[in-house]
């Protein structure tokens, strides 16, 4: 039995102990801790175990001959970085609960149980199934403990339900698809691996690529929100209970574009290079950055500009895969990690704020930094990260998507401005204004609630008895990986894929 | 023994249950209930430990009887059905009891039996004749079962509108039955097979005698457009017989399609694309027509009525994939696999329904409200039934679904794959819908009490499904010897 698979069962378990009868949040935090220190281990370990396929700690047990599908796991640099985040985002989203129906625990450990399992398995079948099992949870948390009036939350509910519904069964089609063409002439096989050394070997030519990449690009990118399949996203995490809000628009969302990164770009690096399939997802991505972007603006809450901020920054995420150079692959990787953490540490704190505050006004908010200046400092780490600033995670992760996208010379990062400007630059030019954009609301948000003269009526206190710790926690690794990107970019030294050459 | 004798000893049990209700009128339902499940479940063990004894069969019945793997797979399931069917009206007599005119559920014990004789038959049919005969067997005990609970106004309303339905689409199949004769003249699927394949006879009439013959099983499996009858006879009809139509009564609409289609469309047939053409328009009509109206419905045994439609379009859609998908199942065996994994989950579905029913609760949405609190485990086990039936991965449903899509793309029938996923995204609604409603706390302190047979049985239905959606091996390995559409015939 491989960590692996104890680590994804770890949670489904707990889960089902709380089920039970156990106490919910003991369970649930020994539970996500033990998760915690495990993946932190198994990702220092992680080099000296890989092997020659770049994958470690791999098992294997099969579940039907033909077609090929097996219970297999095993982890890459991308999947142990994925798996780093959902392991410190849980940690942060368990351990923040407190005097909830012990439901909460168990959607939460559900999440991150299948989350887990997405990442770190290396059958198709199983990385789909697994998510799908950590979407029923978030269902069901919306619909019935969402913060907003019943008929509200559960419209904001089922629009969730049904667009991730409607996108996974497109997925799956893709997928089933995918498996078709790439299972050689003989049975079919969902295993990833075979799947990519075949792509490796018979490519299909690019002209029949771009119509199946096209097809994983709307199935993940709904599951990601990308433009126009995103009105579900800033409702859902509006309306979401602080946890789920965390796990979702921190890991689980993610899933769609480690979908984009590990199935569909290593299967068809050329589809996502032909012409019609990169200029729609270059317009859909700029449909992320500044549209959403400019909504964003004019957003009066603090949760439904948060909600809306998560999902126009998965524009930059798109821009490195539309890129497909290897350092704008890596930056969005990086990006995904930085964003994950970020935002679920924003989540968290806007979690608490409402719960206390009982608005999220920004226009009836002020001064909240003289009564709790600790979460004015841990606010400000999330919100400044999310701008990009220097320093903190996420400036890595879009630095290196920008210069990686900016490139059209013979090696994947040098720009020759003597062939001119191709769309992917012009792209570039017009992504780099929703960094402004971002600044923009951020910092007036930030103004608004935590600067000013205190609100008569509003009182705001720092968290005690140990409550800081997940921000604290969740803080200190935005600027870890901020000054220091290479405790995660070392991970994937490997290349991720046959990467397109500009 | 020889398999064949297996239903005779069935409609022995069945008329010794009939007359025994007849002449003891003390025997209690218990008893009439404990005697067919024993009789129902010896059979089922005579048919496994006998299974090898294809040859045994005497050259007069072999001439219309055959015992394939696909005729043995259906006959267990007909045996398993009736079982989980004889154990619902077990569960459900204390309710249902008031329903029947004479306060008492005598041949509602009996009936199952004939209609799993008549479903076991037709297993083994091998050519057009049997397969009415069995069939009316089976759809002549469906039309009392259906309005038995007749002090149910409802009910009545069933049994006369799947009288009038059943009895028309009975003429519509022979009708076709006899145009086909006329074009093939033959009326085995074998003889058809070799008709079709060698060109002989009259295209058109051919056609015609088709269309027929499918609008006929069209009616049985609940196919668009003669879907009409499904949402009020399934209400209608008490909660073991709608288990039973929408179960049993599909799954033998279905052996018969498979033969049909496998005879119609194997290789070099004259009327192959058409036929394929109709099957995969009127499964992705059915998925679709099935789905929407489920979305609009509060009380959920109409939702599991539409959403019976809806699966009996996916069912179309894996007969419509020919040839395709390079698993070890062919269409048929595909079918035979979705079925197998539909069985557990309507099954504890419906049981959920007759616990509510027990329980002093109806069948609409609001009153599965709070059965988290109340019951956790049957909640979790209802969870599982409707999340299989959503198709979700890690239960039972997926994979049929999944056979299903494989096929479509595989064939790439792009129309067919395209409403599959809306009937299937619109599925993720109104299943959902339900277990929302168990997880939505209710103030009310009312318990819910479940005997320990029912509780037990539970389990194991929702076992099964657990199981087989992460070890779906056993079953496809079962199935993996029904002969691929083609070959079959040739193989003769």
């Amino acid at each position: 039995m491989s960590s692996l698979e104890i680590i994804i069962f770890i949670p489904f378990l707990a889960a089902l102990a709380i089920w039970m009868g156990a106490p919910a949040r003991l369970t649930a935090v020994v539970a996500s801790t033990v998760n915690l220190l495990w993946v932190l281990v198994l990702a220092v370990r992680f080099p000296a175990f890989k092997s020659a396929t770049d994958l470690a700690f791999v098992n294997k047990h099969m579940v039907l001959d033909n077609p090929a599908i097996a219970f297999a796991v095993g982890a890459d640099g991308v999947s142990m970085i994925m798996a780093l985040l959902t392991v410190l985002v849980t940690f942060a989203a368990v351990w923040q609960i407190v005097d909830k129906p012990s439901m909460y625990h168990i959607a939460s450990l559900l999440i991150s149980g299948g989350a887990l399992g997405a990442f770190l398995c290396t059958d198709l079948f199983f990385i789909y199934a697994f998510h799908e099992v950590a979407l029923i949870p978030t269902f069901l948390m919306i619909g019935i403990h969402g913060r907003a009036e019943k008929d509200q939350r559960l419209a904001v509910a089922w629009k969730t339900t049904i667009y991730l519904g409607a996108g996974s069964l497109v997925l799956l089609a893709g997928l089933v698809w995918a498996v078709i063409e790439f299972s050689g002439g003989g049975k079919l096989t969902f295993d990833l691996v075979a799947l990519r050394a075949q792509a490796a070997t018979s490519p299909l030519p690019a002209t029949a690529q771009a119509p199946l990449f096209f097809l994983l690009l709307v199935g993940f990118g709904t599951l990601v929100s990308l433009f126009p399949f995103h009105s579900w996203a800033a409702p859902a995490y509006a309306t979401a209970p602080t946890p789920v809000a965390m796990l979702h628009s921190g890991v689980l969302k993610k899933f769609g574009l480690y979908g984009l990164f590990r199935i569909a770009l290593p299967l068809l690096p050329a589809g996502a290079q032909v012409p019609w399939v990169q200029q729609s997802l270059l317009i859909m991505l700029l449909g992320n950055i500044l549209v959403v972007g400019l909504v964003t603006l004019h957003q009066k809450r603090l949760d439904d500009m948060l909600a809306n901020s998560s999902v126009m920054h998965m524009g930059y995420l798109f821009l490195g895969l539309a890129a497909g150079t290897e350092i704008a692959v890596k930056g969005s990787i990086l990006l995904m990690f930085a964003h994950g953490i970020s935002i679920a540490l924003l989540f968290a704190i806007c979690g608490r704020m409402r719960n206390q505050l009982g608005t999220l006004e920004m226009a009836k908010l002020g001064g909240i930094g003289s009564h709790a200046p600790f979460l004015t400092v841990v606010f400000a780490f999330g919100a400044f990260a999310s701008i990009g600033l220097p320093g903190l995670a996420n400036f890595a992760g879009e630095v290196m998507i920008f210069m990686g996208a900016f490139a059209n010379g013979n090696s994947s990062s040098t720009f020759i401005p003597a062939q001119g400007l191709t769309s992917l630059h012009w792209t570039v030019i017009l992504a780099l204004w929703g960094v402004v954009i971002s600044a923009v609301y951020m910092l007036r948000g930030y103004r608004a609630i935590f600067q000013g003269t205190p609100q008569t009526g509003l009182f705001m206190s720092d968290p005690g008895s140990g409550q800081w710790l997940p921000l604290v926690l969740l803080a200190a690794v935005l600027l870890a990986v901020g000054c220091f990107p290479s405790l995660l970019l070392d991970l994937i030294q490997a290349p991720l894929a046959p990467v397109a050459t500009p | 023994m020889s398999v064949f004798n297996l239903e005779a000893l069935l409609a022995l049990l069945g008329l010794f249950v009939l007359l025994l209700e007849a002449f003891v009128p003390s025997v209690s339902s218990k008893a009439l209930a404990g005697i067919c499940m024993t009789g129902v479940a010896g059979v089922l063990v005579l048919l496994v430990t006998v299974a090898g004894g294809q040859e045994a069969l005497p050259a007069f019945v072999g001439a219309y009887h055959q015992l394939d793997s696909l005729a043995m797979f259906y006959k267990a399931f007909a045996l398993v059905i009736t079982f989980f069917v004889l154990w619902l009206t077990l569960e459900a007599s204390p309710y249902l009891n008031k329903f029947s005119l004479d306060g008492k559920l005598g041949e509602m014990f009996s009936l199952p039996l004939f209609v799993c004789v008549g479903m076991m038959w037709m297993a083994s049919a091998k050519d057009l004749v049997t397969v009415f005969v069995s069939l009316e067997l089976v759809t002549v005990s469906f039309y009392v079962l259906v309005a038995y609970t007749r002090k149910s106004a409802l009910a009545l309303e069933a049994g006369v509108k799947y009288l009038i339905l059943g009895a028309l689409s009975t003429g519509v199949l022979v009708f076709g039955v006899a145009w086909v004769y006329g074009a093939t003249g033959s009326l085995s699927f074998e003889g058809i097979t070799n008709a079709v394949q060698g060109g002989e006879g009259n295209k058109t009439a051919l056609l015609f005698g088709v269309s027929f013959l499918l609008a006929g099983l069209g009616f049985k499996v609940a196919a668009v457009p003669f879907q009409m009858w499904v949402p009020d006879v399934y209400q209608g009809a008490s909660t073991p017989t709608t288990v039973f139509l929408s179960v049993g009564s599909k799954a033998a609409g279905f052996v018969v399609l498979t033969r049909v289609i496998e005879a119609l469309t194997v290789s070099g047939s004259m009327v192959r694309e058409e036929v394929i053409t109709v099957l995969s328009i009127a499964g992705a009509v059915t998925v679709v027509v099935g789905s929407l109206p489920a979305l609009f419905q509060t009380n959920v045994k109409r939702l599991l009525a539409y959403s019976s439609i809806s699966h009996a379009g996916f069912l179309l859609l894996a007969l419509a994939a020919r040839d395709s998908v390079r698993v070890d199942l062919s269409p048929g065996g595909t079918v035979a696999f979705y079925l197998a994994t539909y069985l557990p989950m309507t099954v504890l579905g419906f049981a959920a329904l007759i616990q509510m029913r027990l329980n002093g609760r109806g069948e609409e949405l609001d009153d599965f409200k709070g059965l988290a609190q109340k019951s956790p485990s049957l909640a979790l086990l209802v969870t599982l039934a409707f999340a299989s039936l959503a198709g979700l991965p890690l239960t039972a449903g997926f994979f049929g679904k999944m056979w299903v899509i494989l096929g479509l793309v595989d064939q790439q029938l792009w129309f067919a794959l395209a409403c599959a996923v809306i009937g299937a995204a619109a599925g993720f609604y109104y299943y959902f819908r339900v277990i929302l409603a168990m997880f939505t706390p209710e103030e009310s302190t009312e318990p819910f009490r479940m005997g320990v047979l029912a509780r037990a049985v539970c389990m194991v239905l929702g076992l099964t499904i657990a199981v087989l959606g992460v070890y779906p091996k056993p079953l496809q390995t079962l199935l993996a010897k029904v002969p691929v559409a083609g070959t079959s015939a040739s193989g003769h």
